[in-house]
């Protein structure tokens, strides 16, 4: 499943003003704020949720090469984060739905 | 050993607008030198865990990196307070951030331990008052 698909059946809204990943393949899901444990345990191809949006994020998003970063509960993103996004490819999706929900409806999804 | 790559990079202290980018860069170069994406993976986060240590902890400092056709050597030092018990501060879960800190995301006590799991060779010099120097090997094949 791409970032497309996904974000079309989950109806997350896409932050980034790049699309440029948009058809990058999702292959799994994780959710952590700790952002040197998540820099540990991010596969590549992840979805990662995070309630942080500050430009740290970015850095941790591209090291890890997880497909994108999924922000949860309409959680306000920092301008700077989505223009930083932007310049490296890293692409922000946003939901209003909890990050428990989310990790299981993706789940779902990319298990079947 | 020749060196084929030398870069000097400075890290600003407690900026976050900039934190990072040393490792982004080097991450670039190793990349495009062909170097096979698992060690471009393990350098960066150990190198990204350095510079954010001395943005955090080390009141900013430098990083020195060294490529060659076999391995890279990344020294990043900082002129900080030092750490005063360096194996409590190996310790997973053990960190003296401070909680505006942590509110960024920072401060799980994982940045060492991270650091060593990711080089191949790791050393670290510190004395309080002293500043703390980091040197990270990560061996290409």
């Amino acid at each position: 499943m791409t970032i497309n698909e996904l974000s079309q059946k989950l109806d997350l809204k896409i932050i980034t003003k790049t699309e440029k990943n948009i058809e990058k393949e999702v292959t799994g899901v994780y959710s952590c704020d700790l952002l040197s444990h998540a820099m540990a345990k991010i596969n590549e191809g992840d979805v990662w949720i995070t309630v942080h949006t500050n430009l740290n994020v970015v850095a941790v998003a591209s090291l890890t090469d997880c497909a994108c970063v999924l922000i949860p509960e309409n959680i306000e993103i920092d301008n700077q984060t989505i223009e930083r996004a932007s310049e490296k490819d890293v692409m922000l999706l946003a939901s209003e739905k909890s990050a428990a929900l989310l990790c299981y409806e993706i789940f779902k999804l990319i298990k079947d | 050993m020749s060196s084929v790559v030398v870069r000097d990079y400075i890290i600003p202290a407690n900026d976050f607008t900039i934190a990072g980018d040393a490792s982004s860069n080097v991450r670039k170069i190793l990349s495009q030198i062909g170097v096979a994406p698992d060690i471009v993976k393990r350098t960066s986060i150990a190198m990204y865990e350095a510079e954010i240590n001395a943005v955090i902890h080390g009141n900013g400092g430098q990083a020195h990196v060294e490529i060659d056709e076999n391995k890279i050597v990344i020294i990043i030092s900082d002129q900080g307070p030092g750490i005063a018990d360096l194996e409590l501060a190996m310790q997973e879960g053990y960190s003296t951030a401070p909680d505006s800190i942590r509110e960024m995301g920072f401060g799980a006590g994982m940045g060492l331990s991270n650091i060593k799991k990711n080089s191949d060779i790791l050393e670290i010099k510190t004395a309080v008052n002293e500043g703390t120097t980091v040197y990270i090997t990560v061996f290409f094949k």
